[in-house]
Parts: C-alpha cells; sequence; structure tokens
C-alpha cells in the first residue's frame, strides 16, 4: 500500500460511513419520491442525513440541498444566484479559489456579467484595501471566497470579508470544501449566505455534497426537472451516498478536535524535517493554515516530474489540485499569491489524513532527501 | 411487498453491488480519479472501462459517453448545453407533452430565457408520430427532444424512423433513452441521434449515476453546464465517483446479456397481468399494446380514484404516474395527454416488471388489484354497473 498524502484530493471511504451505506445497496430499494413503503424507507433515511450535515456547520436542516459534489455546489451557487437575479452586475471571487469557482463564475461573462477576481497577499490572504476598493466600484451581487484553500490551506479571515460584503449589500458564497471536518466552521458564524460542502474529503463517499443557503437567497436551478430538493435540483436522490455523507460528517464533528491535533503534530514534524532539507520553500507558512495541509517546492525540481518519482517509491502526494492535475501549468493558486512560474511549477503538496502515522511521515522526509541534495540550482 | 415499480427505481443487482464494493470499502480503491499517482490511475482505468461497458450496451465509442449525475443531469445537459453552445438561446426546440419533467422543465426554463418550444401531443395509442415531429419543424428549429420509451405507459416512440430524417435536416436529436436501455437493443452506430441520455438505476445500477452519450462524428457540440476542472473532455466537470460508474458499467454490461431473454419472459408476465385484470368490467389500458416495452403496463380502473386504491393495496409497491410527479399527487399529465379525462387519469396504476418479477407475484398482485377494485366500486355512490 503506497503512503497516502493526498487527502485534499480524496479520503478513503471511513469503514463506519460503508457499514452505514451498505443497506441502502442491498436492502430497501426505493425511489425516495414514490409514496409506497419503500419509497418512504428512502425518504426518512435522506432527511436524517441532512441533519447530521445541517449539524457539521451549524446551519438550519431545511437550508441543505443535496448535489453530486462540490463542483456542482460550487456552480450552483455562482450560476443559480446569476440566473435568478432579476439584472446582472458584477460577481468577485478570490484570486485563488478552486477551478469550480472560477471557471463557472468565468462561464457568467457569457450572460453579461461582470466578472473580478478578488486579489490576494504573498500569504495567498485577501488584500483587504483592493478588496473595499472593489465593493465600493459599483453594484455586487456575490462574492465567492473559500474558507480553506485546497492547495496551500491558507484559511481566509470570512467573518471580516462578509460584513464588508454583506454592508455592499451582496451575498457571500463560501467554499468550505477543503474546511469542513479539518476546522471547524459555523455556517452562521462565518457570515455566510451559500456555502459549499463535499462528502469524499471527508471521508465519505465520491458523488455526493451539498449547497447550504439561507431562506433570503434566490436560486435558479442547475438541473430542471422534478420537484425534488424544493424543486431546486431535480433527480432521484442517491440515498446511499447521501447516507453516507450524512455519517461522515457526523463523525467529522464527533472527532474534529482529535483530527485537528493528529494532523498538526504530523505536520510540524513534516515541516521540521522539511527545513532540514536543501532548497525547500513553503508557502502561506505564516497564514493561519489547515492544520493537514503542507505546500512545498523544492528547488530545481518540476513538481509533476517529483510527483511521479514520489510515486514510484510509495508515496502519494499531489503537484496541486487533483482537478488541475496533469495539464503542466502552474497553480494558479500559488501565481495568485505572486510566486514565479518556475518556483509555483515545483509545488508538492502533502494533505494528511486521520490515519497517517509519524513513521509514515518520517519515511517521506527520508524519501525526499536524495533529491534536495542532487539538485540543480 | 410485491415490487411492481421498476420503471421509478431498480434494485441494486447483487453482481453489481459486487463490482462496486472494492471501490467503496477496500484499502487501493479510494483514489481520486483524476490523481496522477498510482492510486488515482488506478480508479481512472477501472473508470474507462465502465465507459467502455456503458458505450457497448449502446453501440456507441466509449468516448462518447460522459458521465453524470443521473439522467436529469444528462437532459439538462443535452438540452441547455446544445442551445448554449450555439449561442442560440432565443431557438426552437420540438419536443411532446409526454416527456420526463427533466426535459419538460428545461424546456420551461429555456422559455423563460427566449427559446420557443413546440410541445407535441400524443395520438390515442401515446405515440408521438414521427410524421407529426417533422411538421412542426420551423426554419430556425435546433433540436428535437424525444423520449424513446414513456416512462409511464411503455409506449415506443418512433425514434429509430426518425433519427435519419433530422439528421437529413440537420436538426440535432436527442432521445431520452432512461426507460429503454436495458429493455430494447440499441445500436446508435447505425442510428443516427446525437444525444443520449442514461440513467444507472433504472436497469440495476446505483442511484446518482448516469451519462450522456454525446456523438464525435458528425460531432454534437454542448456548452458545459458544471464547470470547473475540465474533466469529461471539458463538457462535465467534477471528481468522478469511481464505484457509481463502475457499478453503471457492470449494470450495462449485465443488461446487454439479458436482455433478449428478459423481455421475452416480462412480456409473457405482463400479458399474463393483462389478462386477469381484464376480467374486470370499464378497465383502459393507457398506451397502445402494439408499440410498448415489455416491462410496462399502465391500467385506469373506472370507478376506482387512484390515491384510495392504492391505500388498498399497502403490500403492493406501485405508482401511479411516475415518482417525480406523484409527490404533486396531480392526475398525470402523460395520461392527460393521451386524451384521458382527470377522473380516468386519476384512477390509474403503473405496474412495472423487473428482473425479480415471479409469476406467482403477478397472480397475487392481479387478485389484490381486483379485489380492491371492487370494493372501491361497491362503496363508491357515482358507480353504475353496467
Amino acid at each position: 500500500m503506497p503512503v497516502y498524502l493526498d487527502h485534499n484530493a480524496t479520503t478513503q471511504l471511513d469503514p463506519r460511513v460503508l457499514d452505514a451505506m451498505l443497506p441502502y445497496l442491498q436492502g430497501p430499494y426505493g425511489n425516495a419520491s414514490s409514496l409506497h413503503r419503500y419509497g418512504r424507507a428512502a425518504r426518512d433515511a435522506i432527511e436524517a442525513a441532512r441533519a447530521q450535515v445541517a449539524a457539521l456547520v451549524g446551519a438550519e436542516f431545511a437550508h441543505v440541498l443535496w448535489t453530486s459534489g462540490g463542483t456542482e455546489s460550487n456552480n450552483l451557487a455562482l450560476k443559480g444566484v446569476a440566473a435568478a437575479a432579476a439584472t446582472t452586475s458584477r460577481i468577485l471571487y478570490g484570486a485563488t479559489e478552486h477551478p469550480a469557482v472560477m471557471e463557472a463564475a468565468e462561464a457568467l461573462r457569457a450572460s453579461g456579467w461582470g466578472v473580478e477576481t478578488v486579489a490576494v497577499d504573498a500569504q495567498g490572504l485577501i488584500d483587504w484595501t483592493a478588496f473595499a476598493r472593489q465593493l465600493a466600484a459599483g453594484p455586487v451581487r456575490m462574492v465567492s471566497l473559500m474558507r480553506a484553500n485546497n492547495e496551500t490551506g491558507v484559511i481566509q479571515d470570512l467573518p471580516r470579508a462578509a460584513a464588508q460584503v454583506h454592508a455592499a449589500g451582496a451575498w457571500l458564497h463560501v467554499d468550505a470544501v477543503q474546511a469542513a471536518g479539518k476546522i471547524p466552521v459555523d455556517f452562521v458564524a462565518l457570515g455566510a449566505d451559500l456555502m459549499s460542502l463535499s462528502s469524499h474529503k471527508i471521508y465519505g463517499p465520491k458523488g455526493v455534497g451539498a449547497l447550504i443557503y439561507t431562506a433570503e437567497v434566490d436560486i435558479e436551478p442547475l438541473h430542471h426537472g422534478g420537484a425534488q430538493e424544493r424543486g431546486l435540483r431535480g433527480g432521484t436522490e442517491n440515498v446511499a451516498s447521501i447516507v453516507g455523507f450524512g455519517v461522515a460528517a457526523e463523525l467529522a464533528l464527533q472527532e474534529l478536535d482529535a483530527r485537528a491535533q493528529h494532523v498538526v503534530r504530523l505536520r510540524d514534524q513534516l515541516s521540521q524535517g522539511l527545513r532540514a532539507l536543501r532548497g525547500i520553500r513553503i508557502f502561506g507558512e505564516d497564514a493561519e493554515r489547515l492544520p493537514n495541509t503542507l505546500q512545498f517546492a523544492l528547488s530545481g525540481y518540476d513538481g509533476e516530474a517529483l510527483l511521479m518519482q514520489l510515486d514510484r517509491k510509495g508515496f502519494a502526494v499531489s503537484s496541486g489540485s487533483a482537478c488541475a492535475s496533469g495539464k503542466g501549468e502552474p497553480s494558479h493558486v500559488l501565481l495568485g499569491m505572486g510566486i514565479g512560474r518556475e518556483v509555483a511549477k515545483g509545488a508538492i503538496r502533502v494533505s494528511l489524513g486521520k490515519d497517517n502515522t509519524a513513521a509514515e511521515v518520517d519515511r517521506f522526509v527520508e524519501a525526499l532527501k536524495p533529491f534536495a541534495g542532487q539538485r540543480a540550482a | 411487498m410485491i415490487y411492481l415499480d421498476h420503471a421509478a427505481t431498480t434494485p441494486l443487482d447483487p453482481q453489481v453491488r459486487e463490482a462496486m464494493l472494492p471501490w467503496l470499502g477496500s484499502e487501493d480503491g479510494y483514489g481520486n480519479p483524476a490523481s496522477e499517482h498510482a492510486l488515482g490511475l488506478s480508479a481512472r482505468r477501472a473508470v474507462e472501462q465502465a465507459r467502455a461497458q456503458v458505450a457497448a450496451l449502446i453501440g456507441a465509442a466509449a468516448e462518447e459517453v460522459v458521465w453524470t449525475s443521473g439522467a436529469t443531469e444528462s437532459n439538462n445537459l443535452a438540452i441547455k448545453g446544445a442551445l448554449e453552445f450555439r449561442g442560440q438561446t432565443r431557438a426552437h426546440i420540438v419536443t411532446s407533452r409526454i416527456e420526463h419533467k427533466a426535459v419538460l422543465d428545461t424546456c420551461r426554463y429555456l422559455e423563460t430565457r427566449g427559446a420557443r418550444v413546440s410541445y407535441l401531443n400524443p395520438d390515442a395509442d401515446g405515440r408521438v408520430s414521427g410524421q407529426a415531429v417533422l411538421d412542426a419543424l420551423q426554419p430556425d428549429t435546433v433540436l428535437v427532444s424525444l423520449m424513446w420509451v414513456n416512462n409511464e405507459t411503455g409506449v415506443i416512440n418512433p425514434v429509430e424512423a426518425l433519427a435519419p430524417q433530422l439528421r437529413a435536416r440537420g436538426i440535432l436529436f436527442h432521445v431520452d433513452a432512461v426507460q429503454a436501455a436495458g429493455r430494447l437493443p440499441i445500436d446508435l452506430a447505425q442510428l443516427p441521434i446525437d444525444l443520449l441520455s442514461l440513467s444507472a438505476h433504472k436497469c440495476y445500477g446505483p442511484k446518482g449515476a448516469g451519462a450522456l452519450f454525446v456523438r464525435k462524428r458528425p460531432r454534437a457540440r454542448l456548452a458545459p453546464q458544471l464547470h470547473g476542472g475540465g474533466h469529461e473532455q471539458g463538457m462535465r466537470s467534477g471528481t468522478l465517483a469511481t464505484h457509481q460508474l463502475v457499478g453503471m458499467g457492470e449494470a450495462c454490461r449485465l443488461a446487454q446479456a439479458l436482455l433478449p431473454a428478459e423481455a421475452e419472459r416480462l412480456r409473457e408476465l405482463r400479458d399474463r397481468l393483462w389478462a386477469r385484470l381484464s376480467e374486470l368490467p370499464r378497465i383502459h389500458r393507457n398506451g397502445g399494446a402494439e408499440h410498448t416495452v415489455a416491462a410496462l403496463l399502465n391500467v385506469s380502473f373506472e370507478g376506482a380514484e387512484g390515491e384510495s386504491l392504492r391505500a388498498m393495496l399497502p403490500s403492493l409497491a406501485v405508482s401511479s404516474g411516475s415518482a417525480c410527479s406523484s409527490a404533486t399527487r396531480e392526475p398525470s399529465y402523460v395520461l392527460r395527454a393521451l386524451g384521458r379525462s382527470d377522473e380516468l387519469a386519476g384512477s390509474s396504476l403503473r405496474f412495472s416488471l423487473g428482473r425479480s418479477t415471479r409469476v406467482e407475484q403477478i397472480d397475487a398482485a392481479a387478485d389484490q388489484v381486483m379485489a380492491a377494485v371492487r370494493f372501491l366500486r361497491e362503496l363508491s355512490p357515482d358507480w353504475v354497473p353496467a
């Protein structure tokens, strides 16, 4: 088995989650919209999961909408709000957002929206002066900011952003896909109006996510058809996966502190080990970061090539986000932080999980040593 | 419980479940198929094998299969994507009144954005005629969307005859084949359909998985509806749910292997059910007997209101209308489009048979339904025996 250090890409299904899902993969096979007994059993299971996911982020049960994952949640938040708006204005998103937010926002240009990025500083944190100027420059419908970055782990000060966004009469969409389950996430305290969540980043199944929204927000569905999810998202519910997401959310909440303490110890150990190597640069190091994430570059190395070498040695890491991998492009997150293309191309992301061990981290640092020794620079 | 609601959803086939489990529970089955390391690559290989299995069921090439979260998303992507790609949101679309909500609601949404839509009526047998489609075409018609098999009546629309006609006119043809796949042979190598929607959970696969066939030659072009990351050749972003797609692939492989024999078996059972129910006077079969798939039977019972009827059949899982509109409890718009009165449409039951259906269940279901109908008719002050 490889040493898996890529938990921000996806996580292994928790056996307790699988146990909860299994009955729905073999037992009552209702369509949750059917009125017969099997259909009602499916409906009950879905509503129980809704309460579990709501609890993870302190949201109201009725404000959780099921989706097929974080990408759909982000698309629904941006395009759904834009399509429901009476007039077009501007939509802002952070320069280091996930491609699902970036590209969904950019697609809105075609329908007449002004789309702008919110600049970040060298640590990946919002440039507050520029942000205030942007908000004051004219009407804004929505601002989309992530709670924590998927590559660097850098955490944004969203309560501060929310106050400004709301003062400007706009809504705040929070991509909390990476933050949920790793740090406390409170929908209300953050000042969010919409929030995206994904199951497979918190040891739940792939193919299910949620969009949390307040009653004030108007949303036009992306998937028209059927009255599911209050008419906001048509399609037969994916019962087993929804049940799995619910249990994963419940476990994430129960074990949040323990998991965070465990991975932050490993991350500090990793950080120490890396600093002993020549030519190491850690990104966003001075900012508050997710306890499990560390992105670094080894000078003289291309991230993709190093990833392949590490893979052969039995370590699964990533050179950025899985969604952008394989494209040979330097990370837009690092470029957005003002880091040069050459350095950015060398980036390796390590994202730890609840089942990693100190011995694995030691082996990883050992495995890196030869590369640090023979660097070109 | 006798489950005769396979058109709403089907049980996961045990073989499908076995195929999915390694991608849920095993030590090395959880990679993100978009990741570049070994765990990612093995997930990617599994997803691609599943893609080939889905393609094989419909006579397509693997690269013509785009994964989605289900048929609702497939239908939305096909219709909105086709119009948006052309930048012709004001163009004309032809569809029918008996389509699934996912098509109808998408068309209605596009109307709010300036599109014009012709909703065709079926004939008394529940079929949309090919000629009616051709007659409805206008100079700026860009898309025809027609379901292959209706989900409430089982009626088969003449999509095979229509496809070459639309191709000759250069009009995109989208077919919702959710109820057709696994119930009828489909060969897109021979049939010039441009876009075709599929769902896993209607053919013994998992819920939350679907696909859209997007033809390569000539190439059907779509604007993506889910942006971010550029998965699925840029047409549909989002982390692929390996277990779900592996399940859909295996379900399609099984459906292909079982298809001819299973269709024959279900046809006999369906005909037996109809023969038994026909002992009751004044019942009406919805949808002509000639062009229907083997698995479905839709019947209206005069003098027996649908809700009361279902309430009297607690151990029989059947539906009146599709599951998607059953929550609204309105008489089926499909049956009304066939010309049924609200009353007859409201007194209908849909029996949809499947792999687990046995002859004893059919006989028991017929007995229960007939007893319930007779009872309700006796109670009904309006019921006048003929």
